[in-house]
């Protein structure tokens, strides 16, 4: 069985991987903290074809030996895969339940959120977290946000979410402390969803 | 407010830590963030000083930190006690970043015991030392159980603590680490800052993150989070207050710590928070005892 690896085929990954990695976790870090405000990534590798470069920054930042990742059958590619693996070295699992990550790039047709890991009654952390790809933060209908981390309350614009997406979104904090938290990028920017997060789609 | 600049020197990772680490820590961050109050396990590492001096606090402020942050680090309240002075430099020299003592140019403090007096703003992250970061171990020894009590909302013991310490004492008599309940779903410690700073914990603008190094522990308060510190109906949370004011500057409305200042039972009152208190007196306000050079101790003993 021949398991040669191209490595001329695999682009690169953050230039600087310390302190890249660093600037990226803090948006991440805030945008967890504060749901729904949006971050530019100063620095953001060029991640392969499919793959936007502010979720190829969330990759190459939390994925390593440690994290299982799901990746949407979009991403199945040598391309993706191959990146992922030099520079992260995590395995892929194909089951949602499994995946400590999961990666959406084409949202209408990945499997339901309640498909995935919505962690433990003790370990609730032990959930997945997705990094879903939408093609803008900025301008589809508005939804209101209020909980932890917003004062008041928040708008947040996605576009590009199935039917009913905010339904599971709606579900998923209904069932707080189990759920799975949401990472969303489009680009150079990404924004946030915990679980914890209620929200409300404007018109409802 | 000094860079560091040592950068030859470095014989380890930039901020210590190698990049596993803290993804894995920076993981836990992030649940922590997601599910506020909840105690998130984390791989804790040996760090170059033993726990019970802040191992949790330097791991979660090394996985964060970067070179164009400013760092500020209190023990206490006091930015400049052994313990402080000696994270802070460790800080200067191994992240590469400014440090300072002032709370409103700092982007990164790491506190003992302490949430400084000056309101904290957006963008700030306050990282807290924990040495027990589960607030009902004191009620039940076993992991497993307390586990279960958060995991099913099953807080009736802490009330009994409580209404235990009203039967005995006329009132809720614990005055540090007092218990908070998060968003109305988990019971949390504080950490083992004064009840005086729990008010400050309810709707704060800053990241609230907090550190157990030895427990191995992780949890969050995200900013404007509801913190409610429990009491009962016919007994309400109260602060502790004091009669004196700080004898350096006058404070009225700040935490004092009681100095004493000879054998005969002199003492003073002062400000724990050294920034609060200096920012003060640089701005002409003056207590009891300013400019009072311990006279006293001048005196031969008797």
């Amino acid at each position: 069985m021949s398991i040669a690896f191209d490595l001329a085929r695999v682009s690169a990954g953050f230039a600087d991987p310390t302190c890249e990695s660093q600037q990226v976790f803090r948006k991440l870090m805030d945008a967890m903290a504060r749901p729904g405000t949006l971050h530019d990534l100063s620095v953001a590798p060029d991640a392969p074809m499919g793959l936007d470069r502010a979720a190829g920054a969330v990759a190459l930042t939390l994925f390593d030996f440690e994290t299982t990742v799901w990746l949407d059958p979009a991403l199945r590619t040598e391309a993706v895969e191959g990146w992922l693996r030099f520079h992260c070295g995590a395995p892929f699992v194909a089951d949602p339940q499994q995946a400590a990550f999961a990666v959406v790039t084409d949202l209408a047709a990945a499997p339901a959120l309640s498909a995935f890991n919505a962690g433990d009654a003790k370990y609730p952390d032990r959930s997945t977290t997705l990094v879903i790809q939408l093609p803008s933060l900025e301008t589809g209908p508005p939804a209101t946000l209020t909980g932890p981390g917003i004062k008041s309350k928040a708008t947040l614009s996605l576009d590009g979410l199935r039917p009913d997406f905010w339904a599971e979104v709606q579900d998923n904090h209904a069932r707080f402390q189990f759920g799975v938290d949401l990472i969303f990028v489009a680009g150079d920017r990404l924004t946030a969803l915990p679980r914890s997060t209620r929200v409300v789609p404007e018109g409802d | 407010m000094t860079a560091g600049t040592n950068e030859p020197e470095r014989y380890y990772n930039y901020a210590y830590l190698d990049e596993q680490t803290k993804r894995m820590i920076r993981r836990a961050i992030l649940k922590a963030l997601a599910i506020p109050g909840y105690q998130a396990p984390f791989g804790s590492r040996e760090m170059p000083v033993p726990y019970g001096w802040g191992t949790g606090g330097i791991q979660l402020t090394a996985a964060i930190i970067g070179p164009d942050d400013v760092y500020k680090c209190i023990d206490q309240g006091a930015d400049d006690t052994t313990n402080a002075v000696s994270i802070r430099k460790f800080f200067a020299q191994v992240a590469d970043v400014a440090t300072t003592e002032d709370t409103a140019a700092a982007t990164i403090i790491q506190t003992r015991h302490r949430i400084p007096e000056q309101g904290l703003k957006e963008g700030q992250v306050l990282v807290f030392q924990v040495p027990q970061p589960e607030p009902l171990r004191g009620l039940e020894a076993r992991e497993t159980e307390t586990r279960a009590m958060h995991a099913y909302e099953e807080y009736g013991l802490q009330y009994v603590s409580l209404y235990e310490s009203v039967a005995t004492y006329g009132r809720i008599a614990s005055t540090v680490g007092y218990p908070t309940m998060i968003d109305e779903r988990y019971l949390m410690s504080p950490s083992p800052i004064p009840k005086f700073d729990n008010p400050k914990l309810d709707d704060n603008p800053a990241i609230l993150l907090f550190g157990a190094g030895r427990e191995k522990r992780i949890y969050a308060v995200p900013p404007y989070t509801r913190v409610r510190s429990l009491d009962f109906d016919d007994y309400p949370f109260e602060t502790q207050t004091w009669e004196e004011d700080c004898a350096l500057c006058g404070a009225t409305e700040s935490y004092l710590d009681e100095v004493v200042l000879d054998d005969s039972g002199e003492r003073m009152f002062v400000c724990s928070d050294s920034s609060f208190c200096g920012d003060r007196r640089a701005a002409g306000h003056a207590g009891s005892m300013a400019g009072h050079q311990l006279a006293s101790l001048d005196k031969e003993p008797a």
